[in-house]
């Protein structure tokens, strides 16, 4: 059993969980995630690990509420426990010193961005980091980022806080105003990614993006993760989730992750009618 | 000792009608009850060269247990038996017995052979219903042992390492222990309890099971090797071959494992009684010709809303790697085989599969293995139309393990290569044995890997303390 240390609601429809896992704490690195199973019959759900402490033994999971294993979890509290937790799973982000480096985050991919952020200023890198809400309700972690980066640029679809726009829309601010960029990380939804990859291709600048296709085991046993880099065929679990995002093949990602769709409504209705004690349910 | 008479015909094995046993995942054979199987033991010659011991892989004292049986003394069967092998209940259930100790019977020349497998697995029962002997524990050794995966391999392993007083500590990356037993091979055929009860045994004995927890990346080797005094790595060969042809990532298509994953270890067939979900159509095929491709196919026909399930194989069907038994059980399941049947792409609409295209085939020259090599015929490309397809077409050793440990080396399929006499890969004091050496074989002949490397790491320890 992993048990949960600390919680607390970050935003409509996001939690911080702070989970104890003293082997895992000591061995991730940025970019790397776990594999969670809430309960006996959960199913088995993909991580981020979006902060560590290998002193206290504990790994921090930033989870967006999207469906019954995220609402689920979502019912647990401090002191409770997780069935299982395994990892670190994933290749570890690959770090160098490039010059100036631009993160770009919306929804749940602050996760893998904050970690990755640590990583990119250990190598002495300038950073930069982009992260996008649809509005003001929804910004959370802003502090936690400003610690890290030397400059953070928040945007809002609706413009209730920050830079009304899209995060494409402020990255694309950077570039034209000169800035020089030397390498842009990218993860959240995958129509953000698309989007970050698209506008920085004709530039010719490098950029990776955090996958987040649906996965199983997590340790290259199932090809469920299976997902096409330069026409090939990849598992993201051991051969990313970070791939060269001008590579990846996103709407092949997109239906792949709609493959499950109906099963997932029915899944959620289920728990919904069952867990009506659940301040969420 | 005078001849005895030979009876031609085995006394069968109960099995539930094929009709019923569709309808869900519960065993198909219902095993032989002490009266059948001692009628069965009486049609043993008790041959002196016997023959079927030379062709189990593990010499299980075969005559002498099927005496036992035929003398009542079903717990001394059962015990007999485990001098060789400590799964019996596994074994007598998915052993390719035809190709191994049933087809080197004598009684098979002229009938059929000696239901050895349903002999074995019934003394495996019968003891397990009665309560496990402990076997006695030597003085502590104070050698600890780590094993990486708790497969057939890592299990045999782990039992003679604890019958020497040594510590053992078992590493599994998933949240159940067992392997392909628990993952892949499906209840019908191998109750999850069995496998359970053999591992709470283990336990008992004083193994430590560490679940969720994946050597390379929670530890590496050369951390195991800090705390431990040896490793065994037995983690099986759990990576996917995948057609690479058109349409492979279209929504629909499955990998074997992740199909039989999804229901046989998560149980996505109560779904959504539990979380994990599985999406299968009406029409569903199969491709492969190996037990996984039947395990798939006879899970596939028992999920609500399949309506037929095809098994698509390249060659025909007396080449099929699977056991016979499991073709015979498919068929009776109503799984149309499609063989001399080759897929070359998947076909879709608005990214989900709609259909196989294959090319018939028709048998050529004899290639390397002995094998008559399938040739397409030209112009018999046809559409199989199907909205879920499930690839069984292999799989090899998982590079995870032993990732950045340059002292191990690997083969051409990335099977991990060691000694054949000891089975020590070139870092010292690691072992390694079952598919994860070979690629893909036999539960039983893990099993022997298993035992082969417990005996070295025990010599590699006594020679190796002060
Ligand atoms: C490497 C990786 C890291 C991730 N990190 C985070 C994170 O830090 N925080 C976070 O909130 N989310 C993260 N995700 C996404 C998260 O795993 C899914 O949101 C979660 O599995 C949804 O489960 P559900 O039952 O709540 O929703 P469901 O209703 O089951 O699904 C909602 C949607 O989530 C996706 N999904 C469903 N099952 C899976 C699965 N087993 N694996 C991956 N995606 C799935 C599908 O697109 C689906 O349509 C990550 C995914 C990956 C692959
Ligand atoms: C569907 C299917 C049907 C089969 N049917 C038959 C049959 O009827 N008869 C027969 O004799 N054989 C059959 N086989 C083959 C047989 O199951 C295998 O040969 C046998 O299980 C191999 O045993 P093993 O101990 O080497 O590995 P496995 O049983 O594969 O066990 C390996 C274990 O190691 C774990 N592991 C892997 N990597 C790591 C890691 N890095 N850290 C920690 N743990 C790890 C895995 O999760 C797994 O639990 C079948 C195989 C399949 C897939
Ligand atoms: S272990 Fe397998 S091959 Fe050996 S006797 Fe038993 S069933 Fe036959
Ligand atoms: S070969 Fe057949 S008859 Fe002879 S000992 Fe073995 S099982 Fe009995
Ligand atoms: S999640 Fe199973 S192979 Fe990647």
């Amino acid at each position: 059993m992993y048990r949960i240390v600390g919680k607390k609601e970050l935003a409509e429809n996001v939690d911080e969980f702070v989970i104890e896992a003293p082997e895992i704490a000591r061995k991730a690195k940025p970019g790397q995630f776990v594999i969670v199973r809430v309960t006996a019959r959960g199913e088995r759900i993909p991580l981020t690990i979006a902060d560590k402490d290998p002193e206290q033994g504990t790994i921090t999971l930033m989870v967006q509420r999207v469906g019954k294993s995220t609402y689920h979890m979502s019912c647990f509290e401090e002191g409770n426990a997780l069935k299982d937790v395994v990892g670190p799973l994933g290749k570890p982000t690959h770090l160098e010193k490039w010059g100036h480096v631009v993160a770009v985050g919306g929804g749940l991919g602050l996760a893998p961005i904050h970690h990755i952020c640590q990583g990119v200023k250990e190598y002495g890198n300038e950073l930069t980091v982009i992260m996008g809400f649809r509005s003001r309700e929804l910004v959370f972690w802003e502090e936690k980022m400003e610690i890290l980066a030397d400059r953070v640029i928040v945007t809002t679809n609706d413009g209730s806080y920050g830079m009304k726009g899209l995060v494409t829309d402020a990255l694309l601010n950077l570039i034209e105003s000169g800035t020089k960029i030397d390498m842009v990380i990218c993860a959240g939804p995958v129509p953000m990614m698309k989007a970050v990859a698209d506008l920085t291709r004709p530039y010719g600048i490098p950029t990776v993006a955090s996958l987040n296709p649906i996965m199983v085991d997590g340790t290259g046993m199932c090809g469920a993760c299976r997902v096409t880099v330069g026409g090939e065929v990849k598992f993201a679990c051991v051969d990313g989730p970070e791939f060269d995002a001008h590579q990846v093949d996103f709407d092949e990602l997109m239906n792949r992750l709609r493959m499950f769709k109906e099963l997932e409504k029915k899944a959620m209705e289920e728990f919904q009618r069952k867990h009506c004690g659940c301040r969420r349910g | 000792m005078a001849r005895k008479e030979i009876i031609k015909k085995k006394v069968p094995v109960p099995e539930r009608d094929p009709k019923e046993r569709v309808k869900d995942f519960r065993e198909v054979k219902l095993g032989y009850t002490p009266q059948l199987a001692m009628e069965e033991a009486k049609r043993c010659l008790q041959c002196a060269h016997s023959p079927c011991v030379e062709a189990c892989p593990v010499r299980v004292p075969i005559p002498q247990f099927i005496k036992l049986i035929e003398e009542g003394k079903f717990v001394e069967a059962a015990r007999k038996i485990k001098e060789e092998n400590i799964l019996p209940s596994v074994c007598g259930r998915v052993c390719p017995q035809e190709i191994q100790c049933e087809g080197a019977c004598v009684v098979g020349k002229v009938g059929d052979p000696v239901a050895i497998g349903a002999l074995e697995a019934f003394a495996g029962d019968h003891e397990a219903s009665v309560g496990y002997e402990k076997f006695p524990i030597p003085e502590k050794s104070g050698k600890r042992v780590a094993i990486v995966g708790s497969g057939p391999a890592s299990i045999a392993c782990a039992a003679d390492l604890l019958k020497w007083g040594h510590d053992v500590t078992i590493f599994e990356a998933l949240h159940e222990p067992g392997g392909v037993l628990v993952y892949g091979i499906p209840e019908f055929r191998l109750p999850n309890e069995i496998v359970k009860r053999e591992l709470r045994f283990l336990e008992e004995m004083g193994a430590k099971i560490v679940l969720n927890f994946v050597v390379g990346k929670t530890k590496t080797i050369y951390e195991l090797l800090e705390e431990f005094d040896a490793v065994f790595i037995g983690s099986g060969a759990g990576l996917p071959y995948m057609l690479n042809i058109e349409g492979l990532n279209l929504n629909g298509v499955y990998s074997a494992n992740e199909f039989l994953t999804r229901i046989i270890f998560m149980g996505a067939n109560w779904f959504p009684e539990v979380d994990t979900p599985v999406y299968v159509g009406k029409r569903v095929a199969v491709i492969g010709g190996g037990n996984t491709a039947m395990d798939v196919a006879r899970t596939a026909v028992r999920l609500e809303g399949v309506e037929e399930v095809y098994v698509v194989y390249r060659r025909s069907e007396s080449e099929m790697p699977a056991r016979v038994e499991e073709v015979h059980h498919a068929k009776e399941e109503g799984v149309i085989f499609k063989t001399l049947t080759n897929p070359v792409r998947f076909v879709g609409e608005n990214g989900w599969v709609t259909g196989v295209e294959c090319v018939k085939m028709e048998l050529g020259e004899p290639d390397e293995s002995g094998r008559r090599r399938p040739v397409p015929i030209p112009g018999s490309e046809f559409i199989l139309e199907v909205d879920t397809v499930v690839m069984a077409i292999g799989q090899g050793p998982n590079p995870v393990v032993v990732e950045g440990v340059k002292e191990i080396r690997r083969g051409k399929k990335g099977e991990i290569l060691v000694d054949p006499e000891t089975l020590m890969t070139d870092l010292p004091g690691v072992f390694a044995g079952g598919d994860v050496i070979r690629g893909g074989s036999t539960v039983i002949v893990a099993m022997g890997d298993g035992r082969k490397a417990a005996k070295s790491i025990h010599e590699y320890l006594m020679s190796t303390s002060k």
